[in-house]
C-alpha cells in the first residue's frame, strides 16, 4: 500500500511504475557512476553504436532500391547512385559507413588492448566485443559481394575458396556455401539475406556487450577500480557532453570522406560488372582486412595460412588469460607499453604488405610481422605477466587525477605495488 | 565537485552566461537543423525516383479503335481506358440531368472530344478495375463499366450510378497531340 503523499504524480510516472523505462534510462544514462578520469579514448564505443545505426538505417533504405539477383543486382545499384533521390548520398554514407565503422571499432579495441580493458572482472565484456568483431567482419565481406563488381564477385569468391583448404570435407563446405558449384545467383541471393540480418544479431550482442559493461562500468586510463564515490562523476551532463563533442568531430571526418573521397577507400574495379571469366589483375580486399590477408599470404601452405589468418583474430578471445599482470593500464607498465606500441606499427605494416603484391620484399615483410603478431599474444603477453615489475600505483582515480592536476612527479597518497 | 558546486557561481567566478547560451543555442539550432536536412534526404530516397518518373506520361495512337471498341493503356502502373463511343452512348451520358448524379458532373466536362472518353480505369470505391472493357463483359446497368468487387456501376461517360463507389472514374490529365493521338499524364 502506498502513502498518498509519496504516490509520484505525471504522466511518466504513471508509465515508470508500470513500466520502469525512466528509471532505466536514469540509472544507464543520466546518473550512471562513471570513472571521472575517462579521455576522448572512451568515445569510441558510443561512437560505434551510432554508426551501428547509421548503417542500420541507410541499409534498410538501401534495402528498399536493391534487387538480389545476378541479372540486375549491378544495375540496381547504378539505378541508386543516379535515379533515385539523394541515392548516391544513400549509398555513399553505407559505403564509407562500413570503413568508418571499422575504424572506430579498430580504435575502440586497441583502446581495451592498452588500457588492459579485457582483464578480470570484463573478461565476458571483452570476448563479446571479439564476437561482435567477427559478425561485423561477416557482414562487411557479404556487403562488398551485393553490387556485383568484380571486386564484388572475385573477392567472394577468394573468401569463400578459404574453406576448401581444410581436408576432405573443404568442397563440400565451399559447394554448400555457394549453393551451387560457383558463386552464382543462389550465393548472390543468400549473402543479401544474411547481410541484412547480421546487423540484427549484432545489436543484441551490443545489448549484451552494455549489459556486461554496466555490471562493473568502465575500466579508465589509470586501469584502477572505482574505490569511492569521489572517483566518479554521473554520466549526465558530463559524459553525454564529452560524447557530443566526439560525436561532432567525427561526424566532420565521416561527411569530409562522403562529400569528398566517397570512393578513396574503395576500388575502381568495383564499378566494373562482375565477369565469371576474367579475375581483375590485383585483387585486394577491403582495407579493414588487409591484415588479416597478409597473414594468410605469408605463409607457404594453404591450410596453414587459412588457419593462422582465422587465428588471428580468435586469439582475441583468449586475451584475458595470456596477458595475467595483475596491472591492468599500459600507463603503468613500462615494458609492455614498448610491445604495444611496436604492435600496433606492426599491424600497419601487415594492412601495407597485405596491399602490395606477394613477391620479393613483401613476402619476407610479412612473415616477420605475422611472427611478431602472434608473438606479441603468445610470447610477450605471458612473459610480461610474470617478469614485468611496475612502479607504485596510486591509490585511487581521484588520487592519480589530483597528482597529474598539480603536475608532481610523486603520485599523491601512492601506495608501493610491485609484481 | 558536485553538481551544486558547479550551479554555484560565487565559486566559478568567470563564467559568461550570455556567452554560454549564445554556444548552446547555436549549437543544439545547428544540430538540429543539420539533423533535419539529413534526415528529409534519407526519407526523400523513398519517393517516386527519376526513372519512375520518366515513365509518367504515355501516348496512344487512336486510330485503329473503331466506334464502339475500347482500348486499355498503361499509365504510371495503372489501366487507361479510352472508349471510342456511339453516337447513342454519346447521347445516354449527356442526356443525363446534372442534378440526379452522385458526383455531379456534365458529360462536356469529362471529354475533350465527345467521341473520345478517357478515364483511368481504377474503382474510386478501393480500387478494383471494373468490367466493361472486352466484349462480352458485364457493362452493368447504365452500359459504361461494372466493378466486381463491390457492384458500382458507372454510365458512358465513366460517372458512377448505382453502388458504393463516392467519385466518377477520374479523368487522367491527357491533350490530343493530333487529332488521332494524345498523350496522357
Amino acid at each position: 500500500m502506498k502513502d498518498n503523499k509519496t504516490e509520484k504524480k505525471g504522466f511518466t510516472n504513471w508509465i515508470d511504475e508500470r513500466l520502469p523505462i525512466f528509471t532505466f534510462i536514469n540509472h544507464n544514462l543520466r546518473d550512471y557512476p562513471t570513472p571521472k578520469n575517462l579521455n576522448y579514448f572512451w568515445n569510441f564505443g558510443s561512437l560505434a553504436g551510432i554508426t551501428l545505426v547509421i548503417m542500420i538505417v541507410t541499409g534498410i533504405l538501401l534495402a528498399m532500391q536493391y534487387t538480389a539477383n545476378t541479372e540486375i543486382a549491378f544495375d540496381s545499384v547504378e539505378r541508386i547512385m543516379r535515379d533515385v533521390n539523394n541515392g548516391w548520398l544513400l549509398r555513399y554514407i553505407h559505403m564509407n559507413g562500413a570503413s568508418m565503422f571499422f575504424i572506430i571499432v579498430y580504435i575502440h579495441i586497441f583502446r581495451g588492448l592498452y588500457y588492459g580493458s579485457y582483464k578480470y572482472p570484463r573478461e565476458i565484456l571483452w570476448m563479446l566485443g571479439v564476437v561482435i568483431l567477427l559478425l561485423m567482419m561477416a557482414t562487411a565481406f557479404m556487403g562488398y559481394v551485393l553490387p556485383w563488381g568484380q571486386m564484388s564477385f572475385w573477392g567472394a569468391t577468394v573468401i569463400t575458396n578459404l574453406f576448401s583448404a581444410f581436408p576432405i570435407i573443404g568442397d563440400y563446405i565451399v559447394t554448400f556455401l555457394w549453393g551451387g558449384f560457383s558463386v552464382d545467383n543462389p550465393t548472390l541471393s543468400r549473402f543479401f539475406v544474411l547481410h541484412y540480418l547480421l546487423p540484427f544479431a549484432i545489436v543484441g550482442v551490443v545489448a549484451l556487450h552494455l549489459v556486461a559493461l554496466h555490471q562493473f562500468g568502465s575500466n579508465n586510463p589509470t586501469g584502477l577500480d572505482v574505490k569511492s564515490e569521489g572517483d566518479t562523476i554521473p554520466f549526465h551532463p558530463y559524459y553525454t557532453v564529452k560524447d557530443y563533442l566526439g560525436l561532432g568531430v567525427y561526424l566532420i571526418v565521416f561527411a569530409g570522406l562522403v562529400f569528398f573521397a566517397p570512393n578513396f577507400l574503395g576500388h575502381p574495379d568495383n564499378y566494373i560488372p562482375a565477369n565469371p571469366l576474367q579475375t581483375p589483375a590485383h585483387i585486394v580486399p577491403e582495407w579493414y582486412f588487409l591484415p588479416f590477408y597478409a597473414i594468410l599470404r605469408a605463409v607457404p601452405d594453404k591450410l596453414l595460412g587459412v588457419l593462422l589468418m582465422f587465428a588471428a583474430v580468435l586469439i582475441l578471445f583468449f586475451l584475458p588469460w595470456l596477458d595475467r599482470h595483475r596491472v591492468r593500464s599500459a600507463n603503468f607498465r613500462p615494458f609492455y607499453r614498448q610491445f604495444y606500441w611496436l604492435f600496433i606499427i606492426n599491424c600497419f605494416v601487415l594492412g601495407w604488405v597485405g596491399a602490395m603484391p606477394a613477391e620479393g620484399i613483401y613476402v619476407l615483410i610479412s612473415r616477420v610481422a605475422t611472427l611478431y603478431y602472434f608473438g606479441f599474444f603468445l610470447i610477450i603477453m605471458p612473459l610480461l605477466s610474470k617478469f614485468e615489475n611496475t612502479p607504485a600505483l596510486p591509490s585511487s582515480i581521484s588520487a592519480a587525477v589530483i597528482s597529474e592536476k598539480f603536475d608532481s612527479k610523486e603520485p599523491a597518497g601512492s601506495e608501493t605495488y610491485v609484481k | 565537485m558536485s553538481e551544486k558546486d558547479l550551479k554555484d557561481k560565487d565559486t566559478i567566478p568567470s563564467v559568461d552566461e550570455e556567452k554560454r547560451d549564445f554556444l548552446f543555442v547555436t549549437t543544439a539550432g545547428l544540430a538540429v537543423a543539420g539533423g533535419a536536412v539529413t534526415v528529409f534526404s534519407m526519407v526523400d530516397t523513398m519517393n517516386p525516383a527519376k526513372d519512375v518518373l520518366a515513365l509518367s506520361t504515355t501516348e496512344v495512337d487512336l486510330s485503329p479503335i473503331e466506334e464502339g471498341q475500347s482500348l486499355t493503356v498503361m499509365w504510371r502502373g495503372k489501366p487507361i481506358f479510352i472508349r471510342h463511343r456511339s453516337e447513342g452512348e454519346i447521347s445516354d451520358a449527356s442526356n443525363v440531368s446534372v442534378g440526379e448524379l452522385k458526383h455531379m458532373a456534365s458529360d462536356e466536362s469529362r471529354v475533350k472530344n465527345p467521341k473520345w472518353l478517357v478515364v483511368v480505369g481504377v474503382c474510386t470505391h478501393l480500387g478494383c478495375v471494373p468490367l466493361g472493357q472486352k466484349i462480352g463483359d458485364n457493362k452493368g446497368e447504365f452500359g459504361g463499366w461494372f466493378c466486381p468487387c463491390h457492384g458500382s456501376h458507372y454510365d458512358t461517360s465513366g460517372r458512377i450510378r448505382k453502388g458504393p463507389a463516392p467519385l466518377n472514374l477520374e479523368v487522367p490529365p491527357y491533350e490530343f497531340v493530333t487529332d488521332d493521338i494524345i498523350k496522357i499524364g
